[in-house]
This record gives structure tokens, C-alpha cells and sequence, in this order.
């Protein structure tokens, strides 16, 4: 059986802060405890990435993204046909899309841990910003997976957990 | 040919439409349409419109580091470039490709068809599947693997589970999905157990199956509107990839072999670390991609095909059973000339993908991929050059070093960039005969998509740039003044804006 949280960071360690995702994953193995979380990593994400949402309990997605209010944004994720089905690289939200059509089910709950990034710049390394972003950021995860628990997961997304559509679909 | 809509005469007199950016390709290009009054095309490009230096991001560092560092250029064919990189670099630690250890040469042939598998098959059902089986025209909402998924589920699973499989290959063979340091200088860093590989082998029968049945659904495709597809996009050309020593299809290692439009050897089993010799570039102002041409034939005849079109076309034979079927039907479709029918790519991406499926199950019972002679050394060399057929066609790795290690210098020659001029002609072709004299639509323009898609083209291995991806649309007048405007919104909303 698969572990059951799924941790996916996703980006390209030489294309400066597009490495943020990767490097939080760094931090995990070396801080946390992981041995009921799965760490994966890629360059983007593709339809595939679909099938390794199977028999998980919690999913985070965690990502560099040029549109966060914060260091870091916490969100949860429902599935959606975007823009993304066009392109090489999928969003997280039409990852689990593809999950609901192929496996006729409802993905597992997914959050996405953006994380603010400024540059991606091709051997570039990480933005001074970025840097203290992945501090806080990498803080946030961690409290987060010593903590695998839907609720409390909700809870830090500011959404009012008993209405959140999510936590109705899980009880 | 269609070059004379490279330049317009009267540029200044006549309207604007630019595709910015190209949708379902990897990175930013985009296509301009100057028309006249009359709507009929007077000039087409393809335009690449940002550019980062490779060479730049390799230059200064030591070559050992270059397997792992060259699959971070780009995200859609890491391993194609890891593969280039560790052949040339294989000559600069004095080991010619024949001097490979035999296990570390299956275990790279097996990563490669690996990556060769799941490249195919995320173009095909992914990106490609939603134009062949809804239609070029159909409305916006069905172009995607979603609307594949609904209306044809069993295909679109094939496809998920395709790409799958060829990424576990790689997971196998390399240790990671990413980041893997399957291939070293002079070998491999590991070889499969029995475990990974009776994992490997659990599925492959089905995968095979798949891929037999995608090369049917394209023939089916393909000829149910034989003159569409035979035209559509259609240049003849020249054609070069690499071919094993006696003619047969080759993605990992072999000599040059460039044919022309008639079928016509150009240059036969040509030693690929000599291909200045015979392969130079241009540079045009108005892009930043550069144009390759055979040096023999110069800039105006010279410019070829790379890719699965090449390759199959290029070919004597397949050596693996159901490929080399589908090979003899595809060629009978043209009565053995060469295909030049560019949505034929598609056609022959196919049989190399069920190439690959069939490859990777004889690698797999061969025992050489568990052993564990892995590594060769030489004497060190200052040049090396590795050259692979990966997935969109010929790439070519070379560098030279100092006494250090330290790369002096790179040159990368990226699938891509060769299918350039062909890519143009093709976007002319289409500009030419199915849009000239027309209202533009977004359906309509998707046509010029549709061309430039079926060369699989990776703009960010080309370019260098990281893609964006919604679709805008603008017609502007002789004097800059904005008629008429489409925008596809990220949620795929159409909105259109007459001015």
C-alpha cells in the first residue's frame, strides 16, 4: 500500500525560485519524521501524476508561484478543467480532474502550498526574497505534516472547516 | 513550397493576426498572419520570441556534472538531453561508443525507449487525440484530454497509463523519475535487480497491446479522410536521422543518413562527431531560432525533417516484429515513396511507440540489463560529441573541455530547431490554402496549431524560455488600429471584442 500522505513538490532546481518546490521537499526528508509520507518530486506536473493520488489520505501539492499574497499561500484544492489541459504542464486542480475521470471517484483531499517566488532564470539560483519565503514556508510544512489530520489541515486555510466542501465530502 | 510567404512585398499595407502564444506546445512561439484586403494571406511566420542561452548555463562547469545538470534545460525531455550529454561525454573520459560496456549499452537503450514511450504518448493522447478524433474546428471545450476522457474513457486511460509505464522505465533504470544519474562517464551507475525488472515485465504485454491499438486508431483516423490528411500541412522535403549500420530504424546510436524528397540517399552512415562538416545553421532577424540546412545542398534546398516522420520514412526496416507490420502498411499508404504528409508524424510517432513497447520487452528478457560490468575508462580526450534521435528527432551534444574539465565551450543542436524551416512551410501551407480569403475564427486558427503540433515541438528546448499559455488573438489594421479581437479566457471561455 502507498503511504498515506502524498507530499509532491514540483519545479526545476536550475531555473532559480522555480526551485522552491524541490527544495522544500529537501527540508522535509531532512527534518521530518516521514515514514507515513511519500515524497515526490518533478519538473511539472503531467496526467500520470493522476495515478499517484491513489489510496492516499492527504495530499499536498507544493509549488514556486509568481501570484502569492504572502511568503507562502495555503489553499485547498478542488478538481478543475483549466487552462492547464493545454499545455505540457498541468495545474495541480486539473491533476485530480484527470483522477475523477479515470478513476470515476473523488480525488483524495489536496492542498497546494504555494510558495512566492520572483525569478526563474535558467542556472540562476534562489532570489534573496525567495530564500526567506522558503524559510517560512518550509516552517508552515512542517507544522502541517506532524499534523496529517483534515481538519486541522482546513483549519489553515482561513475556510470555515464544517462548511467546507471538502470535509462534507470526506464525512 | 511556400517561402515566397516568408516576406511580404507590402508589409505596410496589410493587416495583422498573430496566435500568441501557441497553445498544446512546450514554451512560447507564436504565429503572425500579415492579409490583405481581401483576407488572403500574404505572409506567414513562426516566430520564437524569447531566447536563453544553453550554452551559457553549461559553459565553466566540469563535464561530470553535465549528465544531471543538462536534464534541468528542460522539463519535457530531461532524459534525451541526459542521454546526448552522457555519449558525448563518454568520449571525453576516452570511451567510443562501441567500447560501452554491453550491460551499461542495453540499460541506456532501455531508459531511452523508455523516454522515447511516455514523450509519444503524452503528444498523442494528450495533445494531439483531441484534434484527430473531435476535429481541427471542433469547439474549444472538446480540445482536450478531458473531453477525450469522457467521450472515448478507454483511449484516455491507455494514454495516462502509457505515459505511466514509460516513466517507470525511467524510474527503474536511473533510480529517480527526475534527477536520476542513470548514465555516468563511460557507463551506468546501476543495472536493474530482478525485482524491478519482473516489475517492469508485469505490464509490458498490456502496453504493447496499447500501442498496437493507438497505431490502428491513427491509421483508422488517418485514412478516413485520405485527402485531407494527405494535404493538410503537407511539404516535401528532405529528411535526416541516424540508422543502424544496416538501414534499421535507430534512436540510440548510429551513423547519419539524409534522404530526399524522392527517396534519394543525400548522405548514408555519416560519423555524427563530423556533422559540422555537413550540417551548418543560419540566423534570420526575425526570430530567435535558428534554421539548420545541409551544407552540401545550401540554405535554399538544404533544410530538412527530423523526427518520427524522418526516422520512419529515412529507414530500411524495424527491427521488432509489429513495428516493422506497421511500418510495411504505412509505407504501402504512399506506395513506398516517402511520406510527406505532416500529420503523418503522428502516424509514424506511433509505430515508434510501439517500437519502444516492443524494445523494452526484449531488453527485459535479456540478462545483460542485470549485470554488473558497468563503467569503462580511457585516456582523456578535450573534444566530445554525443548525438541521440530523441523523441521530436536529432539532437546533438558537443563540447570540448580544458585541462581542467572545465567546458570551454557547448553546442547544442535541439530537435526542434531543425524542424524549423519545415515547421514555417508547414504554417504557410495551411495559411495558404485552408485560411487565405476566410473570416479568421478561433477554430479556424486552431489550423495553424494543429500543423505546428504535429511535429511535437519542444519551443522550450529551442528557446529556452518557460511557456505561457493562454490564447490571444488580434486583427489590426494597415494603421495599427485593433479590428477585431478572440481571447480564450483560462477558464477556456471565448470572448470576442469587435473594436
Amino acid at each position: 500500500m502507498p503511504k498515506p500522505i502524498l507530499l509532491f513538490g514540483y519545479g526545476n532546481l536550475s531555473r532559480g525560485d522555480d526551485a522552491l518546490g524541490p527544495l522544500l521537499l529537501e527540508y522535509v526528508e531532512s527534518h521530518c519524521c516521514v515514514d507515513s509520507i511519500e515524497i515526490l518530486s518533478d519538473f511539472q506536473l503531467q496526467i500520470e501524476h493522476a495515478l499517484d493520488l491513489e489510496n492516499r489520505r492527504l495530499v499536498l501539492f507544493v509549488d514556486a508561484s509568481v501570484a502569492c499574497d504572502n511568503a507562502f499561500d495555503f489553499a485547498v484544492l478542488e478538481p478543475a478543467r483549466d487552462k492547464s489541459y493545454t499545455t505540457h504542464a498541468m495545474s495541480p486542480a486539473a491533476v485530480l480532474d484527470v483522477y475523477q475521470s479515470i478513476k470515476n471517484q473523488t480525488p483524495p483531499p489536496s492542498f497546494l502550498l504555494s510558495i512566492k517566488a520572483d525569478a526563474f532564470e535558467l542556472g540562476d539560483g534562489l532570489s534573496a526574497n525567495a530564500e526567506i519565503n522558503l524559510v517560512e514556508a518550509c516552517s508552515f510544512a512542517e507544522r502541517l505534516l506532524s499534523n496529517p489530520d483534515l481538519d486541522f489541515w482546513l483549519q489553515q486555510t482561513n475556510l470555515p472547516v464544517i462548511d467546507h466542501p471538502v470535509a462534507i465530502q470526506q464525512r | 513550397m511556400y517561402e515566397h510567404l516568408e516576406t511580404a512585398e507590402n508589409r505596410d499595407s496589410l493587416k495583422r493576426v498573430v496566435v500568441d502564444p501557441v497553445s498544446r506546445v512546450e514554451g512560447h512561439g507564436k504565429v503572425t498572419l500579415l492579409l490583405d484586403e481581401d483576407n488572403k494571406v500574404q505572409q506567414a511566420r513562426l516566430h520564437i520570441v524569447e531566447f536563453r542561452g544553453f550554452e551559457r548555463f553549461i559553459q565553466g562547469r566540469p563535464y561530470w556534472e553535465l549528465p544531471v545538470l543538462v536534464q534541468r534545460l528542460c522539463g519535457i525531455c530531461p532524459v534525451s538531453h541526459h542521454l546526448a550529454a552522457a555519449k558525448a561525454i563518454d568520449q571525453l573520459v576516452g570511451i567510443d561508443p562501441e567500447n560501452l560496456p554491453v550491460s551499461a549499452d542495453k540499460l541506456r537503450r532501455l531508459l531511452h525507449f523508455g523516454q522515447v514511450l511516455q514523450s509519444h504518448a503524452l503528444h498523442f493522447f494528450h495533445l494531439s487525440s483531441p484534434d484527430l478524433l473531435f476535429g481541427f474546428e471542433s469547439d474549444i471545450s472538446k480540445r482536450s484530454i478531458v473531453a477525450v476522457l469522457a467521450e472515448y474513457p478507454e483511449i484516455g486511460v491507455q494514454g495516462v497509463k502509457l505515459r505511466k509505464y514509460g516513466q517507470e522505465v525511467i524510474r527503474m533504470v536511473s533510480g529517480k523519475r527526475i534527477h536520476g544519474t542513470g548514465a555516468i562517464p563511460g557507463g551506468m551507475n546501476k543495472s536493474l535487480n530482478k525485482a524491478e525488472r519482473d516489475y517492469l515485465l508485469e505490464d509490458i504485454d498490456q502496453m504493447i497491446n496499447w500501442a498496437a491499438g493507438s497505431v490502428a486508431l491513427i491509421k483508422k483516423v488517418h485514412c478516413s479522410n485520405l485527402p485531407y490528411y494527405d494535404d493538410f500541412a503537407t511539404i516535401r522535403t528532405n529528411y535526416l536521422g541516424l540508422t543502424k549500420p544496416d538501414g534499421a530504424l535507430e534512436l540510440y546510436h548510429g551513423g547519419i543518413r539524409a534522404k530526399n524528397e524522392h527517396g534519394e540517399t543525400i548522405m548514408d552512415h555519416i560519423d555524427y562527431c563530423k556533422y559540422n562538416d555537413y550540417i551548418h545553421e543560419e540566423v534570420r532577424s526575425w526570430t530567435y531560432m535558428k534554421f539548420p540546412y545541409l551544407l552540401s545542398l545550401g540554405q535554399q534546398q538544404g533544410w530538412y525533417r527530423v523526427g518520427p516522420l524522418a526516422r520512419v520514412n529515412n529507414c530500411d526496416y524495424i527491427d521488432t516484429p509489429l513495428a516493422e507490420a506497421a511500418r510495411v502498411e504505412f509505407k504501402a499508404h504512399s506506395n513506398e515513396a516517402m511520406v510527406h504528409s505532416t500529420l503523418a508524424f503522428h502516424w509514424a510517432r506511433l509505430i515508434e511507440t510501439l517500437h519502444c513497447a516492443e524494445s523494452i520487452k526484449g531488453l527485459l528478457n535479456d540478462p545483460d540489463i542485470m549485470g554488473h560490468d558497468l563503467v569503462a575508462q580511457g585516456e582523456k580526450r578535450y573534444e566530445g560529441i554525443g548525438v541521440i534521435e530523441a523523441p521530436r528527432g536529432t539532437l546533438f551534444h558537443h563540447y570540448q573541455v580544458d585541462e581542467n574539465d572545465i567546458v570551454t565551450k557547448a553546442n547544442l543542436i535541439v530537435s526542434t530547431t531543425s524542424n524549423n524551416m519545415a515547421m514555417n512551410e508547414s504554417v504557410r501551407q495551411v495559411a495558404a490554402e485552408y485560411l487565405s480569403g476566410r473570416e479568421l475564427t478561433e477554430p479556424l486558427l486552431n489550423n495553424l496549431e494543429v500543423a505546428i503540433r504535429a511535429y511535437d515541438p519542444c519551443l522550450s528546448c529551442a528557446t529556452h524560455a518557460v511557456g505561457k499559455m493562454p490564447l490571444q488573438l488580434e486583427l489590426v489594421d494597415a494603421e495599427g488600429k485593433l479590428i477585431d479581437k478572440l481571447v480564450k479566457h483560462s477558464d477556456g471561455q471565448i470572448e470576442r471584442n469587435n473594436a
